[in-house]
């Protein structure tokens, strides 16, 4: 023991298993065997019957329907039970395999608190729990610190369990207790109202654990420790905190002074305890406010696909363009109907109705987007540069599965010369003629590549803006020569862009680099190279290479 | 637990609340949509519906709740001859439903036990006369989309597969919920929800202390809880009852279509389906006020909600659209 990982996975599940169906349950994040397997071997403090889901489990499986099997060999109708049916306690193996949907129906049905999940979590990197089934479950448990050998000495002891069970119905709470929790969420910038009343479950469930009927200073800190520090999306200033709203400030301010430090000492308390169990490396992240990964789900960059990618359940379709039928789907459909089809004997028969078709789910294609400055002498230089290299990336496409775009801006408009495409030839013939000259309105090249980058990701594809130019914008939106001004709205709309979240890649083509493009990049997040008197190979060439770091 | 968590239980929101209140007033007004994070009370309020809306009258055992016993479909087997009480029905579609669920299939078992060709309705019947929800809409596959865009629109179910050729009533009010983080709605299906709401959770500390007490209470003093709360859906439950009287009188005069029609124009707005349903809105949160004719109060309060999501996107725009509308709203209608 000691470990304070460990203590924490056990307090954490102590706790759910006191209150399970209140608490929801715990994501477990780690990798298969060591201390999950320990944790695992005895559930016994649980509530059963225990249900172990797989990821791809259909909807069958969990909300019940028809059995097949039996169906068939009994000749009647048989219908199984789902696992939610009757399940008290829903193991998920590679929780962050779940889909969406899954996922989504999962949560509907723990928000009606018959069961509670302990979701195991074996992602690497990026991948996680989907958000909403993970903002339904009270804890999150990092098993990764924890070694199998200190694990050994973790169990639940099902008596005190038990006994605080029928103590947690009893203990009460202090609307001070809830104030303080309300307080430090909104503080914590967690806006789910989920995580402030698990908190106040768990400092329930803490309390009957340890025998007591109302809740203490200690219970609200482990209580807040375990279940708002993954939460947490920022920290309050270090400053002193600031005063409670001054309602009566007037009246007698001597006392309100002692008053309002007795407020605070408990919430720095509660604070300290959060800060001191926020996951590693979350610290730095919060410090520089680029915590925002944390928030989205990024299930937007997959997309559907007959071709490949991870299987998808099979559905009725069409055995077109391309598409594979699934057989076993497929005969399965069949199945039931043999007996009515063929009056006794003779070979199975399919109807086009039974053909089911496989599908994948992938991440999906990549879209670069050329928004290329077009403006003045050097334009016929660079746009020909510009089509060699789009021209020489696209020969490649096949292989790195990209498609190109290409935007033009000069004087007082941009234009998008190639719509999104993978086609060589398409693109050759549209890049035959390319007008250059004129002024050039950056805000105007960069809002159309926004707009076109929307688009194409509600399309499925995942847009890369990749602008070259050599930065010196002076017409601004409204089309008027203005050099402040259009620098000023290009920086404004690659604010915009970087809000998006779309990857960009600024090339410098100026034959000294330009300050204000450097300044421009770094605002869109982009990586800044300066390439003057590039030809299509270099481009091309260093293109690939900043995209595939 | 088995009572849901009440609607007027729910702190705050009133935005959703309203939406929720005007589509249970003239269900013609076409669904919300929910747009919002995570834990500030979607599905809370979609899982109160049941309790607070007005019951239907019904024929027994009619698979698509007709109201009387001629309007039940010849296909319907065992529906009786008389009709009883049953609370709206709200029903939920799953995100990995198939078409046969949604739609209604061939029924197996009618098939497979005695050979005949029965029809098994799904979803779409079910919800028929009530709600249809779909949490986390804008990941709901794009087959689906389209069944449901069709249906929406013309209110009927058409089902030609499997041998089977039948057509039932389908009218239903389309709710939506989903994270936009997540993706975004399809324009078509957007179009189609009447009523647009974004949600946020409360950001004031009085808020979400309310919020965690009547949670706690909710779960620790369940039977008194409901008590309480159940009287004040009551309350919202008669208004809805009499205002559904009130809508047949309300008369929109030609200042208030005036108004309307210039609200959309400035805005921009697609298609002539904002004007409609900003005008059905209004005249049913007349109704529900119990006032005697349609103002521009009624325009100002239900404009945002029947207007947000029906304009051009403009990527720039950080306040979101529903700050264009009030915008415009102040200068049209000063």
């Amino acid at each position: 023991m000691g470990n304070p990982a460990l203590l924490r996975c056990q307090l954490a599940l102590t706790l759910l298993a006191i209150a399970p169906f209140a608490l929801g349950g715990a994501c477990l994040r780690g990798r298969a065997g060591g201390a999950r397997d320990i944790i695992l071997r005895d559930l016994n403090a649980f509530p059963a019957p225990q249900h172990r889901l797989p990821p791809d489990a259909s909807d069958a499986r969990l909300f019940g329907g028809l059995d097949l099997a039996a169906t068939l060999s009994s000749g009647t109708i048989a219908h199984s039970t789902g696992a939610l049916a009757n399940a008290r306690t829903l193991i998920l193996p590679m929780a962050e395999r779940i889909t969406p949907g899954l996922a989504g129906r999962l949560s509907g049905a723990l928000d009606g608190g018959t069961f509670c999940v302990l979701a195991l979590d074996e992602g690497v990197d990026d991948e996680a729990l989907h958000p909403a089934l993970a903002d339904r479950l009270a804890f999150s448990l990092d098993l990764d610190e924890i070694r199998a050998t200190a694990a050994q000495t973790l169990s639940l002891d099902s008596d005190s369990v038990a006994d605080a069970r029928t103590m947690f119905s009893r203990v009460t709470v202090q609307p001070d207790q809830i104030l303080e929790l309300a307080t430090l969420t909104l503080s914590l910038g967690i806006s789910s109202l989920r995580a402030p009343h698990f908190a106040l479950t768990c400092a329930r469930a803490h309390a009957a654990f340890f025998g007591r009927d109302h809740v203490t200073q200690d219970d609200m800190i482990a209580a807040v420790e375990l279940t708002l520090a993954h939460r947490a999306t920022q920290l309050p200033e270090t400053d002193p905190p600031p005063p409670p709203p001054p309602d009566d400030e007037d009246e007698t301010p001597p006392d309100e002074t002692p008053e309002s430090e007795d407020l605070d000492l408990p919430d720095d308390l509660l604070l300290e305890a959060v800060k001191a169990a926020l996951p590693a490396g979350l610290l730095e992240r919060l410090a520089t406010g680029a915590a925002r990964s944390a928030i989205g789900s990024g299930s937007g960059a997959r997309t559907k696909s007959n071709r490949r990618g991870r299987p998808l359940p099979a559905r009725p379709g069409r055995p077109d363009q391309g598409k594979r039928i699934d057989v076993i789907s497929t005969l399965r459909a069949a199945a039931p109907w043999q007996k009515l089809r063929n009056k006794g004997d003779g070979p199975v028969r399919v109807w086009p109705s039974d053909i089911h078709i496989k599908h994948y789910e992938q991440t999906s294609d990549r879209l670069l987007i050329f928004t290329v400055d077009a403006s003045g002498s050097a334009a016929i230089a660079r746009l020909a540069e510009a089509k060699g290299a789009i021209e020489l990336l696209l020969s490649e496409a096949y292989a790195r599965r990209d498609h190109v775009a290409l935007i033009a801006f000069r004087g007082t408009e941009a234009d998008v010369l190639l719509p999104p495409t993978r086609s060589l030839v398409q693109t050759k013939r549209r890049l035959a003629a390319l007008p250059g000259g004129g002024g050039t309105p950056l805000a105007h090249g960069l809002e159309a590549a926004l707009t076109l980058s929307l688009t194409a990701r509600g399309r499925g594809l995942t847009p890369t803006l990749v602008l070259l130019t050599d930065g010196r914008a002076n017409i601004d939106r409204q089309g008027k020569v203005d050099r402040p001004q259009a620098a000023t709205d290009a920086q404004t709309i690659a604010r915009a862009i970087r809000g998006q979240g779309i990857d960009a890649l600024v090339i410098d083509t100026g034959n000294r680099p330009e300050p204000a493009l450097s300044s421009l990049s770094q605002t869109l997040n982009a990586t800044y190279l300066p390439l003057p008197r590039a030809d299509a190979r270099r481009l091309s060439a260093a293109v690939s290479d900043a995209l595939d770091q | 637990m088995t009572d849901p968590f009440p609607f007027s239980a729910i702190v705050g929101q009133d935005e959703m609340k309203l939406a929720m209140t005007l589509t249970a007033v003239d269900p013609s007004i076409g669904g919300v949509l929910v747009f919002g994070d995570r834990g500030t009370g979607k599905s809370t309020a979609v899982r109160a519906l049941p309790a607070l809306l007005p019951q239907l009258t019904a024929v027994t055992g009619c698979p698509v709740n007709s109201e009387r016993v001629t309007d039940v479909p010849d296909w319907a087997k065992g529906a009786g001859k008389t009709t009883h009480r049953i609370g709206t029905p709200v029903v939920d579609l799953p995100l990995g439903a198939s078409e046969d669920r949604v739609t209604g299939a061939l029924d197996i078992e009618a098939a497979l036990t005695r050979g005949e060709k029965a029809f098994q309705p799904g979803l779409l019947a079910r919800a028929n006369r009530g709600y249809l929800y779909i949490d986390e809409v804008n990941l709901l596959e794009d087959h689906i989309v389209d069944l449901l865009l069709d249906v929406a629109q013309s209110g009927e179910n058409v089902v030609e597969r499997d041998g089977l050729s039948i057509r039932h009533p389908a009218r239903f009010v389309l709710v939506g919920s989903g994270n936009p983080e997540e993706g975004e709605l399809r324009p078509q299906l957007l179009d189609r929800f009447g009523l647009s709401v974004e949600v946020a959770s409360p950001k004031t500390v009085d808020d979400r202390v309310e919020v965690m007490k009547r949670r706690h209470a909710y779960e620790s003093d369940h039977a008194a809880f409901m008590l309480r709360w159940q009287a004040e859906d009551a309350a919202i439950r008669e208004r809805i009852v009499t205002a559904r009287e009130a809508l047949k009188k309300l008369k929109a005069t030609d200042a208030v279509l005036q108004d309307i029609a210039e609200l959309c124009l400035k805005l921009g707005a697609d298609g002539l389906r904002g004007e409609l349903t900003l005008l059905k809105a209004a005249r049913a949160y007349a109704a529900y006020r119990n006032d005697t004719a349609i103002g521009r109060t009624h325009i100002r309060e239900t404009a945002t909600l029947a207007l947000r999501h029906r304009l051009r996107r403009d990527p720039l725009d950080e306040a979101g659209s529903g700050a264009r509308v009030a915008r415009v709203l102040s200068d049209t209608l000063a």
